[in-house]
C-alpha cells in the first residue's frame, strides 16, 4: 500500500502558497480541520480563498483566520456567526460569495466527480440566478451551477489508515466526503491513525484515492456551538 | 393570538405518522416537542442525519452530533448518517414528505423571503433555497404582523425572494391560511380571541374568506 502518512499539520501544509483555493471541512465547528488551520496560522500564508460551508467564529475555526486577514474571499452558505466576518464583509476587505447550501455541497460533489455543470432548481427566480443558464426540464425550470475545485482539501475524519482510507463520525461527516474528492491535493486529519489492514474496508467512507496526506492531529478541542441539554 | 409554542402546537397537528420531516430553525424546532407519541416521524438534520433525537443530558452530548442549529442532539434508535451532499439529494429529489420553515414574507402566489434584509447583516441563505424549491408539502410558521404592526402576508415580497410559488401553508400567531394554486390567501382558521376582521387587517395580501371560520384547536 501507499503510504501518505506527513509527520503534522505543519508539514501537511507546507506547500500550501499564498492565494491558493482552499476546501475546509465542516459544518459549524463540527467536523471542521482544527490541526490544519492552526498550521496555516502559524505559517501565515495569505490571500487564501476558502470554500467552507460556515466560516467559524470569531475566536476558533476559520474565524481564527479572518482575525489574521489571511483570507480574501469565502465561499460558503451560511456565516451568521462571526462579528470580525460582518465587520470585514461590510468594510469591503472581505469577498464573500454566498451559495444555497445544497448547491455548494452539490457544486463540490461534481468537482470531485468530473461533472463540469449540473442543473438545480435551488435559487431559481432568486437573487442567486443572476446572470446563471436556465432551463426547463419535464416543465419545472432549473439552474447551472458548475462544479467546485480547490487546490487543497483540508478534512478532518474520525479515522483514518496509512494508505488514506477515512471513516467519518456522526454528523461530523457532512461536507469532508466531497471536499476529499475535489482536492488537487486533499490533506486528511484524523483523531485515530492505524496501520493499512485496521479499518474494515465495508466501513470506508473516503477511499484513500483521494486523499494524498494524512496525519494524526493533536489536541482536538472540538468546541461546541450551541450546546443545548435536557435534564433527564 | 397565538405565541410560539402556539404556534408550533398548531403546526405539529398538521404531522402525519410515515413523514420526514425537516424542521427550520426558531419555531420549527419546538414543533417536534408537540408531536404526539402515537405518531412515528423521522426528523431530517440538514447537516447529514435522518433521526433526530431528543437533546442530551449532559452526560450524553457528543460534539460531533449537531442539528443544523448547531445544537447537540441524540439519535433515534434506526438513525442513519450521511454527507451533506447525500442529504440535500434526498431533499431535491422530493423524498422528505415536510418542510417547516420560518419567513419574514410571504406572498399570495406562495413566494418566500426568509433569507436576507438588504443594508443589514447577510447571514446567508443556508439551506433554506434547496429545501423551499424541492419540498412536497411546506409550511411557514411565522408572525402575521412586524412588531411594528406591518403585515407579512403581502400582495408580493418585497424582500429577496428565497423561492417561488412554494408555500402551501401558512401557521401564524392569528391564523392558519392556505395559498390557492391561482393565488390568494384562503382562511382556514382563526387563533384564540382573533376574529376575521382582525385577521383581513392583518393581510395586505388578497384574502379569501368563504363561510364561517372556525377557531383553532390545539
Amino acid at each position: 500500500m501507499i503510504n501518505k502518512v506527513v509527520a503534522d499539520a505543519d508539514e501537511a501544509v507546507r506547500d500550501i502558497p499564498d492565494q491558493a483555493v482552499l476546501m475546509l471541512g465542516g459544518f459549524g465547528l463540527c467536523g471542521i480541520p482544527e490541526n490544519a488551520i492552526a498550521a496555516l496560522l502559524r505559517k501565515g500564508v495569505k490571500g487564501l480563498t476558502c470554500i467552507s460551508n460556515n466560516a467559524g467564529v470569531d475566536d476558533f475555526g476559520i474565524g481564527l483566520m479572518l482575525k489574521t486577514r489571511q483570507v480574501k474571499k469565502m465561499i460558503s452558505s451560511y456565516v451568521g456567526e462571526n462579528a470580525e466576518f460582518e465587520r470585514q464583509l461590510l468594510s469591503g476587505e472581505l469577498e464573500v460569495e454566498l451559495i444555497p447550501q445544497g448547491t455548494l455541497a452539490e457544486r463540490v460533489r461534481a468537482g470531485g466527480a468530473g461533472i463540469p455543470a449540473f442543473f438545480t432548481p435551488a435559487g431559481v427566480g432568486t437573487e442567486v440566478a443572476a446572470g446563471k443558464e436556465t432551463r426547463d426540464f419535464d416543465g419545472k425550470i432549473y439552474l447551472m451551477e458548475r462544479w467546485l475545485r480547490a487546490d487543497f482539501s483540508l478534512v478532518k475524519a474520525w479515522k483514518g489508515d496509512t494508505a488514506g482510507n477515512l471513516i467519518y463520525r456522526g454528523t461530523a461527516r457532512n461536507f469532508n466526503p466531497m471536499m476529499a474528492a475535489a482536492g488537487k491535493v486533499t490533506i486528511a486529519e484524523v483523531e485515530e491513525l492505524v496501520p493499512v489492514g485496521q479499518l474494515d474496508p465495508n466501513h470506508i467512507h473516503t477511499p484513500g484515492i483521494y486523499v494524498h496526506r494524512i496525519f494524526q492531529g493533536r489536541g482536538y478541542e472540538k468546541r461546541i456551538e450551541q450546546r443545548t441539554t435536557r435534564k433527564s | 393570538m397565538l405565541d410560539k409554542i402556539g404556534i408550533a402546537k398548531r403546526i405539529a397537528r398538521e404531522v402525519r405518522d410515515g413523514m420526514y420531516i425537516n424542521l427550520g430553525i426558531g419555531i420549527p424546532t419546538l414543533v417536534a416537542n408537540y408531536i404526539p407519541s402515537s405518531i412515528n416521524v423521522v426528523l431530517q438534520s440538514e447537516n447529514g442525519l435522518l433521526g433526530i433525537g431528543p437533546f442530551p443530558t449532559e452526560a450524553e452530548v457528543d460534539p460531533d452530533l449537531i442539528n443544523a442549529g448547531k445544537q447537540t442532539i441524540t439519535m433515534m434508535p434506526g438513525s442513519a448518517l450521511f454527507s451533506s451532499a447525500e442529504s440535500f439529494a434526498m431533499i431535491r429529489s422530493g423524498k422528505v414528505d415536510l418542510t417547516i420553515l420560518g419567513a419574514m414574507e410571504v406572498s399570495e402566489q406562495g413566494d418566500i423571503a426568509n433569507w436576507k434584509v438588504p443594508g443589514k447583516m447577510v447571514k446567508g441563505m443556508g439551506g433554506a433555497m434547496d429545501l423551499v424549491a424541492s419540498a412536497k408539502h411546506i409550511i411557514v410558521a411565522m408572525q402575521h404582523c412586524s412588531k411594528e404592526g406591518a403585515s407579512k402576508l403581502l400582495p408580493s415580497c418585497t424582500l429577496p425572494i428565497t423561492g417561488l410559488r412554494c408555500v402551501k401553508r401558512i401557521v401564524s400567531d392569528m391564523a392558519v391560511v392556505d395559498i390557492l394554486p391561482g393565488g390568494g390567501f384562503k382562511l382556514l382558521e382563526r387563533a384564540p380571541g382573533v376574529t376575521v376582521d382582525d385577521i383581513k387587517k392583518a393581510t395586505a395580501g388578497k384574502l379569501i374568506v368563504e363561510g364561517e371560520i372556525p377557531e383553532m384547536t390545539l
